[in-house]
């Protein structure tokens, strides 16, 4: 166990040594990987604080439900109580008639064409809050059709599914754009990894010939790829974080003329590690590839 | 105590060349072994065989009980650190200096970093390169190359030392260098095969010789 320890340890400062030994190479590998990265990752913070600021500042979706001219006061009032024992409604208000016509009067302009009728054609109506989720609405508008005396049910949720789909459009898209460039994050380690191990070429020979396990020779370039991967994955995180800032900058005066904070979050701390978890991860499989790819080469026959 | 055994070796490379034919051979601990013959007989062959870099087509290769040729490629490594390699291109490493060429090999056997200088220094004094411990090996005459290789066999303590053709390269007066370095690890108990043509330093250790012709021992 101490020996397997130093021997990491030992891969490790190697690794280091390595990177710091060409500093030019090891810069150049990073800014690709972490603009590779920083695209999705930038594209994933701008959906997150959209969603974000869609849930505070939407209208709530409303159904409305307009009971028949018929109606009694006592249908109305069985509306009501129907209502108030109804699960999944965050609240409802009733709009007498009366009251319809009067906001319609003032509201409209169409002040002359209704004082020309000879009598209120609006229906009794009740006002609902519902949920957020498009499916949810569309269950309460079937179950409230089937009410008595209710005439017709209206559901503007037609925006709330417009939103919806549009995040869910994003989603894939960050998504699609995140896997072509894990993609490409591989392929550079592989690469890299590739040129490493043609330039040790004779260490490594050397190295089988007296007794190296596979495990040995495959330690520093795991560790190298893996590196690769973190820094690439921090270097993105940085980039992301500099756009940030000079993108909060501009969004100030809009944020002021809107009057509602517009100011876009960086990854919180979960999102981050994951990142440079994810980015590690995949400089590690880049690595592991092409040591397998290459390697055996070196096997006796 | 028997160290190396062959048993009707066979060994033809892709191809069709057949480097060793019907080859029997028993070497035993502490043996000093010379295998000559000209260039192209079949001797670094033999060595690589023994030395677990090629597989025997037929017959079976045994050293220190395991069967070379049926054990896994996962085993071999460990086999391998029995042995200690010198080669007559020294095949050293010209990124890193003396010191560290002669560390490799218990980099790989996992020695702590002090215990391993300790041993790396004994290394080199025995070869007459202590002062030389930070020099570049780019920077080392052939004779000095060569040492350094030796340094490198043997800094593990092998029970083994393979040597193909170590003075090749080398005037007489390496060469004799060399040959007495041999002989001062086979007195303390290490098996010894060498792969030369140099009938000077045969006559000189009066070793045991092994004649290789054409692929075949000659008797």
């Amino acid at each position: 166990m101490r020996v397997w320890l130093a021997a990491h340890q030992r891969a490790f400062s190697a690794t280091v040594a390595r990177l710091a030994g060409a500093p030019l190479t090891s810069l150049l590998n990073i800014t690709v990987i972490g603009t590779a990265l920083a695209l999705p990752l930038g594209f994933y913070i701008l959906l997150s604080n959209l969603e974000g600021l869609a849930q505070n500042y939407s209208p709530q979706p409303q159904i409305s439900i307009f009971l028949a001219t018929d109606a009694k006061e006592a249908d109305t009032r069985d509306i009501a109580q129907r209502l108030k024992a109804q699960t999944g409604i965050a609240g409802f208000r009733f709009v007498p008639r009366s009251q319809a016509l009067e906001s319609l009067k003032t509201r409209t302009g169409f002040a002359d064409v209704i004082a020309g009728l000879d009598r209120n054609p609006l229906p009794d109506a009740f006002v609902v809050d519902g949920g957020r989720n498009a499916a949810t609405l569309d269950g309460l508008r079937d179950q409230f059709a089937r009410w008595p005396k209710v005439a017709e049910v209206h559901v503007d949720s037609d925006w709330a599914r417009r939103l919806e789909s549009l995040l869910r459009l994003g989603r894939y898209a960050v998504l699609m754009l995140a896997s072509a460039l894990a993609f490409a994050l591989i392929a550079i380690t592989f690469n890299t990894i590739r040129l490493q191990i043609l330039t040790q070429r004779d260490e490594i020979e050397v190295a089988k010939l007296i007794g190296a396990t596979d495990g040995y020779i495959r330690r520093p370039f795991l560790y190298l790829g893996s590196m690769i991967g973190f820094i690439g994955g921090a270097a993105a995180w940085l980039m992301v974080w500099g756009a940030l800032l000079v993108f909060n900058e501009q969004l100030r005066p809009l944020s002021e003329l809107y009057a509602i904070p517009l100011q876009l979050a960086h990854l919180n701390s979960a999102d981050s590690l994951v990142t440079l978890v994810f980015a590690s991860g995949l400089g590690w499989f880049g690595a592991w590839l092409s040591v397998r790819r290459h390697l055996h080469s070196y096997n006796p026959t | 105590m028997t160290q190396i055994t062959l048993s009707s070796v066979h060994k033809r490379y892709p191809g069709g060349h057949e480097a060793l034919a019907n080859v029997s051979l028993t070497i035993e601990a502490g043996e000093l072994v010379f295998v000559t013959g000209h260039s192209g007989a079949g001797k670094s062959t033999l060595l690589k065989l023994m030395a677990a870099i090629e597989r025997p087509s037929t017959g079976s290769v045994i050293v220190n009980g395991q069967n070379i040729g049926t054990m896994r490629t996962r085993g071999i490594p460990f086999l391998r650190r029995h042995f200690g390699l010198v080669f007559q291109d020294h095949k050293l490493l010209f990124d890193r200096n003396v010191f560290n060429n002669v560390m490799l090999p218990l980099d790989i056997n996992g020695y702590d970093r002090r215990e391993g200088a300790r041993r790396v220094r004994a290394a080199l004094d025995k070869v007459g390169l202590l002062h030389k411990e930070k020099a570049q090996p780019i920077t080392l005459s052939g004779g000095e190359q060569q040492r350094l290789c030796i340094a490198r066999a043997i800094v593990h303590r092998p029970a083994i030392l393979l040597a193909d053709e170590p003075t090749g390269n080398l005037d007489a007066d390496y060469a004799a260098e060399i040959g007495a370095l041999f002989r001062d690890f086979n007195q303390v108990g290490v098996t010894v095969v060498l792969a030369t043509h140099d009938t000077q330093l045969a006559a000189r250790l009066r070793p045991r010789l092994i004649e290789v012709r054409a692929g075949r021992l000659a008797t």
